[in-house]
């Protein structure tokens, strides 16, 4: 489903290359974990998969179901299926969480050749779907992410991630800052979600989310790329030793 | 030259520079037809004497430093075709209110409602004036004169002098429609001077909306006047042509536990200066006065000037100037706010914000916020902000999908929203809300 070949990254404005060679493949109905150390790229990928302005790619590529990612526009790129839980949510003030759902969720079947859904469809779906994840009316109601706790925010993704239903699901870091039973709602939703047509990159630093969302590969990423990739134990090995054992050897 | 220069000559004080004024005005003045007015003539002969006194503005005008009053004091302005179709119909429409139509700033009775309603008296000033009383011989150039000092304000003392038409509406009750006041246009030429004088009895309320689009150039006034807990809610919605003269004016005089709320859009126009002048003479009373006005150079020259003045003379008074512009392809905004609170105004909250967001970098913001304040038990604050979209926000949003056109429609809706707050009443509020998604989205190319 999605293939990373070789990506080169560097900032547009500023002479540093972040991603220097990373290759990846996710295929479909897998879930891929990346860990890696702080400043390691990881979100800089989650970034350049998604479409956002600042980066250039000045070598590789990158493919969602063989169509070229790098060549689309970011709500193109969303529209094909690929969707990014942000590290950091945005707030927009202004703009009703009900609304700005309702706008993606129907932009992206507009561009799909699909029908819109309807205002009665959609809050139904909605509230079934925010309910699953603790996230009540009142929220719902307030501006996107606006005076939400980081928790919320995080919740607030994984709904979006819910009623946009897409294929390829980056998450990044979505657990931190979780308690555990946010934790747990997150990971029930990605849970949920899961199907043998869709695929999921978790970035974390933790070994505790994936107790909850089984990988099936891990992927140590730093400086750029993926130095190591293995099964579930390779997350248990860095949650015991931390990076410096696999850096060194990657060294 | 006429005989009206040389009167001007003699007021004036006898150097180089005044008479050169002089001349101007004098020009200004020579082309209108100045009526002599019944009930009003006291007050255009006052009008006319302080207008020669100050002179038309130039740039070194304190108020005028940022926008060139240049058209405004050009005699004839130049004309403008009329579109063969309207962009899209005016406002309101739908809403069932006592409806007063202006052609070209002459009332058009054929359709317009009957001047008359429950808790409310209409009359026309032009017929008005024929009489020499008229319950608002107390308020015509009344509150304009007082809103002359400290900041001179020729166009308005102008708009007295000058003005031809308007209506003067007393409120005693609470009528249950808004008045409604459209205007149209019928001629390239036409340069209009409207003067409305609205009073508000003791406990009276009025929603009052003005739309439309006036002459080659107009200028407009409203001198509002709030008896002890009255409400007026007034909304103006302009829409202007591409190159519109605009000067437009809100005297407004608050009595004790009354609420004044005005709130005004305006999209594109040449030049446009809207002076609004609030002075609180009760205590506990609230007035708001904000503004979206969105401007778009592309199509010709765009500014929009906002100068507003709010005077704090009783205790426990609130004002709030809420004012956002968004600019692109050039165009010009700017905002001057004063808040001036009197010695003895204790427990003044004031409140000023005023924000552009710039749509690219050829697009300017200029803003004069000032504070005087003379008593010391007083809450005031402002602030001015200038940005760009949010690349962060943009990003996010079309990362879910929504295409980026769309998503800058949203992320601007966002940015006025502040503004439509003020907006009390939901389904104007929404009304007004479409109309701005409505223009933005057909700009909206990228
Ligand atoms: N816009 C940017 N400007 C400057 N430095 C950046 C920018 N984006 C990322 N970096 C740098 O690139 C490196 C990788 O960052 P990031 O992708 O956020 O790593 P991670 O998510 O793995 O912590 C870090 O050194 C970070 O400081
Ligand atoms: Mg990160």
């Amino acid at each position: 489903m999605l293939k990373i070949d070789n990506l080169h990254v560097k900032l547009e404005d500023h002479d540093k290359q972040i991603l220097k060679g990373l290759s990846l493949e996710v295929p479909a109905g897998e879930v891929h974990a990346i860990m890696g150390p702080n400043g390691s790229g990881k979100s800089t990928l989650s970034y350049v998969l998604s479409g956002r302005d600042g980066y250039e790619v000045t070598e590789g590529a990158a493919s969602l179901d063989g169509q070229d990612l790098l060549e689309m526009e970011p709500e193109e790129r969303a529209a094909a299926g690929l969707f990014l839980a942000f590290q950091y949510p945005v707030e927009i003030p202004g703009v009703g969480n009900m609304t700005f759902l309702r706008t993606a969720v129907n932009a992206q079947r507009k561009r799909r050749g699909e029908e819109e859904m309807s205002a009665g469809d959609f809050l139904k779906v909605v509230r079934e779907k925010a309910k699953a994840l603790k996230i009540d009316a009142e929220m719902l109601k307030r501006p996107v992410n606006v005076g939400f706790s980081g928790g919320e925010k995080k919740r607030n993704e994984i709904l979006q991630m819910a009623m946009l239903e897409p294929r390829m699901c980056i998450m990044d870091e979505t657990d931190s800052g979780l308690d555990v039973d946010a934790m747990r709602l997150v990971a029930d939703g990605v849970n949920a979600l899961r199907s043998p047509d869709r695929s999921f990159l978790v970035i974390t630093h933790y070994q505790r989310l994936l107790d909850h969302i089984q990988p099936d590969v891990v992927h140590i990423m730093a400086d750029g790329r993926i130095i190591r990739s293995g099964g579930p134990e390779l997350a248990l090995e860095v949650e015991k030793n931390g990076y410096g054992d696999l850096l060194t050897e990657a060294g | 030259m006429s005989d009206l220069a040389v009167k001007a000559k003699d007021a004036a004080p006898p150097s180089a520079g005044a008479s050169k004024t002089a001349d101007a005005l004098a020009a200004r003045l020579d082309v209108l037809t100045l009526p002599k007015g019944g009930f009003t003539a006291a007050a255009r002969a006052d009008a006319l004497a302080r207008l020669r006194a100050m002179g038309l503005p130039g740039p070194r005008d304190e108020y005028w430093r940022y926008t060139d009053p240049k058209a405004f004091n050009a005699p004839i302005p130049a004309p403008i075709p009329i579109e063969d179709k309207a962009p899209d119909s005016p406002l309101f429409t739908d809403l069932d209110s006592i409806r007063l139509v202006f052609v070209d700033g002459i009332f058009e009775a054929a359709e317009s409602s009957d001047l008359s309603g429950e808790g409310l008296e209409i009359d026309l000033l032009s017929q008005a004036d024929q009489s020499g009383s008229h319950w608002a011989t107390d308020l015509y150039g009344v509150l304009e004169t007082a809103g002359q000092s400290p900041v001179k304000r020729p166009f308005a003392a102008l708009n007295t002098v000058a003005a031809t038409e308007g209506v003067l509406i007393r409120v005693t009750g609470k009528p249950s429609k808004p008045v409604h006041i459209l205007h149209r246009r019928a001629s390239a030429e036409a340069d209009v001077t409207w003067h409305h004088v609205i009073r508000l009895e003791e406990g009276a309320e009025l929603t009052l909306l003005e739309t439309g689009m006036v002459g080659a150039r107009s200028n407009g006034m409203i001198e509002a006047d709030l008896a002890a807990g009255a409400k007026l809610h007034h909304i103006a919605a302009k829409r202007a042509g591409h190159q519109k003269l605009g000067f437009s004016a809100i005297f407004a005089r608050v009595a004790a536990e009354a609420q004044f709320k005005s709130f005004s859009l305006s999209v594109n126009g040449t030049l446009m200066r809207h002076e609004g002048v609030i002075e609180f003479v009760g205590d506990d009373a609230v007035a708001h006065i904000a503004a979206a006005v969105l401007g778009d150079g592309a199509k010709g020259p765009f500014h929009h000037d906002d100068t507003v003045f709010v005077t704090h003379g009783a205790e426990r008074c609130e004002s709030r100037q809420v004012f956002k512009k968004v600019l692109k392809n050039g165009a010009k905004g700017v905002f001057q706010g004063k808040i001036l609170v009197k010695p003895g105004a204790q427990k003044t909250d004031g409140y000023q914000i005023s924000q552009a967001l710039l749509l690219d970098e050829d697009s300017q913001f200029l803003a004069k916020p000032e504070l005087e304040i003379y008593a010391d038990d007083v809450v005031c604050s402002h602030g001015s902000t200038t940005g760009a979209l949010d690349e962060t926000a943009l990003f996010y949003l079309r990362s879910r999908g929504v295409p980026k056109e769309r998503a800058i429609v949203l992320l601007v809706l966002s940015f006025l929203a502040d503004a439509l707050a003020e907006v009390e009443d939901e389904g104007l509020r929404s009304q007004i809300n479409d109309r701005l998604e409505a223009w933005l989205t057909r700009r909206a190319k990228v």
